[in-house]
């Protein structure tokens, strides 16, 4: 299980602000493709294919992600971003190509050892545990982190309550974080979307992932929410140490936030490289300005 | 609240014992049917209630565990007391086979599922070839137990004590389980499978496990009201029992600790009082009450008692 640091939030802001700015530049010297005689890249995408039935939801999407990067993934409607979310967790398997992770293959990795091995993610509909409190949905988030049985936990050996101090901790600085924790013992289902979707982050964050997984963060959020969600972000991934994959429609919000950006089309990557490039990118200008090739019915969002 | 739920657990427990020092025996037999169907139920709300895997067959558990203890002590003379952990482990063995194919059928398939294998238990009971074991439709009866250490007690006082002792331990124990980690994971998965495998959550293991679990509990209480009544035979257990389980299992609320204990008293007393309100028509007495539970009580009456708690505090 890698170490990772779970420093309090009891910053000055000013000092966050210098941490975030510099660890932007480092990762932004290394953008878009890591230098050569680096590590290998964190995540791996190479060539994934995913089809319905005769719909190509992926036809064939190469990229990767550095360690430490933000990277956007962007595209209109349909494309195919949540589908690449899927393959990435597990949920689906691409029919061609493979997903790695630290040079290691996630083809043969069953479901619920994607976070094992330091994926977590949200999800674009939020898919939160609803009767459980917020509390307790961060909790399951940790699942992965113990070890201890059905014995052990009937009878309340020592062990369980070793389990259960070293989660509060991390649970305590991620109420904090994400405002939490005046809900914290509230039903996540009566909550408003925009504080179920911080709950699907902290329950992501709390399992300590190397790669954290948005699907829209920003769906539904006001003007102010945004700007809130960009600082938060950037923060996550100083303090924590991982790389963020962040699906989304709002624009500004992409371009300010990522390292690197790659645009799906109908299921195909149309472009690749920094937020200036891939926003001049004329085949991306075409796709989002709307010709009507690219016109595609609104989808609705699976998982 | 933290200090107030055990304090009032414990008072509970002491006020319970009391009672065999001043009830009736024959309310004292009640009484230890309450704390049989009590576990019966929590066995059931583990697998249904806090996992969402719908049985409506649990009664078939519940003959398993009678019908372990009944052979073990009349076939092969083993004290009342050492034939629960071997029902316990009978049980859970049953529970986890039948959770594997459970594993591929969800919800209503599930509970149609179950539901068949309380239909055919009567059966099987009563097939010629175990008759030699079971006692075909005759069933076997069995010795009230005496009670131990020279106490100065009847067998009735004695086997409600030890029926209430059994009881409380196991309350304990399902208790501890759904506080922690584990039963965390078994909420997630009835809620959300997806998101609770994308946590790491091994679904298939942790359902077919609390199958075995559920069926362990249900099944020893089987063996506690095999011992309480003294007799076992296969139209004990129709299929009524299941779905009684499964009525006292909502009246009391489902995801729940405390509901089993509702759950067991509603259907402990629930025919008798039936009874006496009209001799002519029970049945429709106890159909009536339990529409009103459903309709004043949605989340049971566990669920209900909550809520007041909450708004109180
Ligand atoms: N489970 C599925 N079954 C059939 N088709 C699917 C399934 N999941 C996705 N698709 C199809 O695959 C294509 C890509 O869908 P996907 O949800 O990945 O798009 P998206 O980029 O996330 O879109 P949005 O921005 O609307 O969320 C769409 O045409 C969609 O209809
Ligand atoms: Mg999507």
């Amino acid at each position: 299980m890698r170490k990772q640091t779970w420093v309090c939030a009891h910053k000055a802001k000013g000092e966050w602000t210098d941490l975030t700015d510099s660890s932007r530049m480092l990762s932004s010297a290394t953008c878009p493709d890591p230098a050569p005689g680096l590590a290998e890249p964190l995540l791996q995408v190479a060539g994934v294919v995913v089809r319905f039935g005769g719909i190509v939801a992926l036809g064939g999407v190469s990229f990767d992600v550095g360690a430490g990067q933000i990277c956007g993934l962007i595209g209109p409607n349909g494309s195919g971003k949540t589908t690449l979310f899927n393959c990435i967790s597990g949920i689906y398997r691409p029919g061609r190509g493979e997903v790695r992770l630290e040079g290691r293959s996630l083809q043969a990795v069953s479901r619920h050892r994607i976070v094992d091995l330091g994926i977590g993610r949200t999800f674009q509909n939020v898919a939160l545990f609803r009767s459980m409190s917020v509390r307790e949905n961060m909790l399951a988030g940790a699942h992965h982190l113990g070890h201890t049985g059905f014995v052990a936990n009937a009878l309340r050996l020592p062990a369980v309550r070793r389990e259960a101090r070293s989660a509060q901790g991390r649970l305590d600085q991620l109420l904090d974080l994400l405002r939490l924790r005046e809900v914290a013992d509230t039903p996540v289902g009566s909550l408003p979307f925009g504080t179920q979707k911080r709950v699907e982050m902290a329950r992501a964050l709390i399992g300590q992932p190397k790669l954290l997984l948005l699907d829209e963060p920003a769906g539904g959020l006001n003007h102010s929410e945004v700007d809130e969600l960009e600082g938060l972000m950037r923060r996550i991934r100083a303090e924590f140490d991982l790389s963020i994959l962040l699906v989304e429609h709002h624009m500004n919000l992409v371009m300010r936030v990522s390292d690197k950006v790659v645009a799906l089309e109908l299921g195909m990557k149309i472009a690749d490289g920094t937020p200036d490039q891939v926003q001049n990118d004329p085949q991306v200008i075409r796709a989002y300005l709307g010709e009507p090739v690219a016109a595609q019915p609104a989808q609705a969002a699976h998982v | 609240m933290r200090i107030l739920l055990p304090l009032a657990s414990v008072l509970l427990v002491i006020a319970a014992a009391a009672l065999a020092f001043v009830a009736s025996d024959y309310r004292l037999f009640q009484l230890t049917m309450v704390v049989v169907y009590a576990v019966a139920i929590l066995g059931l709300a583990l697998v249904t209630g806090f996992n969402g895997q719908i049985s409506l067959g649990h009664g078939a558990f519940y003959a398993v565990g009678a019908y372990v203890t009944a052979i073990l002590m009349s076939l092969y003379d083993v004290p009342y007391w050492a034939t629960l952990p071997v029902s316990a482990v009978v049980c859970a063995v049953i529970g986890f086979l039948i959770g594997l194919p459970a594993l591929r059928l969800g919800g209503l398939y599930l509970a149609l599922t179950t539901f068949a294998l309380a239909v055919a238990t009567p059966q099987l009971l009563k097939y010629k070839l175990f008759e030699g074991w079971t006692g075909g439709v005759q069933g076997l009866t069995l010795d009230k137990p005496d009670p131990p250490f020279g106490l100065q007690i009847n067998a009735d006082q004695w086997l409600y004590l030890f029926t209430l002792g059994v009881g409380v331990v196991l309350f304990i124990l399902a208790g501890n389980l759904v506080r922690g980690r584990i039963g965390l994971a078994m909420r997630a998965i009835r809620d959300h499978p997806l998101a609770a495998e994308a946590t790491g959550i091994d679904v298939a293991l942790f359902k077919t496990r609390t199958f075995a679990v559920s069926a362990m509990f249900t099944g020893i209480a089987g063996s506690l009201g095999a011992i309480a009544v003294g007799f076992v035979a296969p139209d004990s257990f129709t299929v009524l029992l299941s779905i009684t389980l499964f009525v006292g299992l909502v009246v009391g609320g489902v995801a729940s600790i405390a509901g089993p204990v509702f759950g067991g008293v509603f259907i402990a007393f629930l025919p008798n009082v039936a009874e006496e309100i009209s001799k002519a028509a029970p049945g429709a007495v106890y159909g009536v009450v339990l529409i009103a539970f459903m309709y004043l009580l949605p989340s049971g009456v566990a669920g209900g008692l909550g809520r007041l708690l909450r708004r109180a505090a």
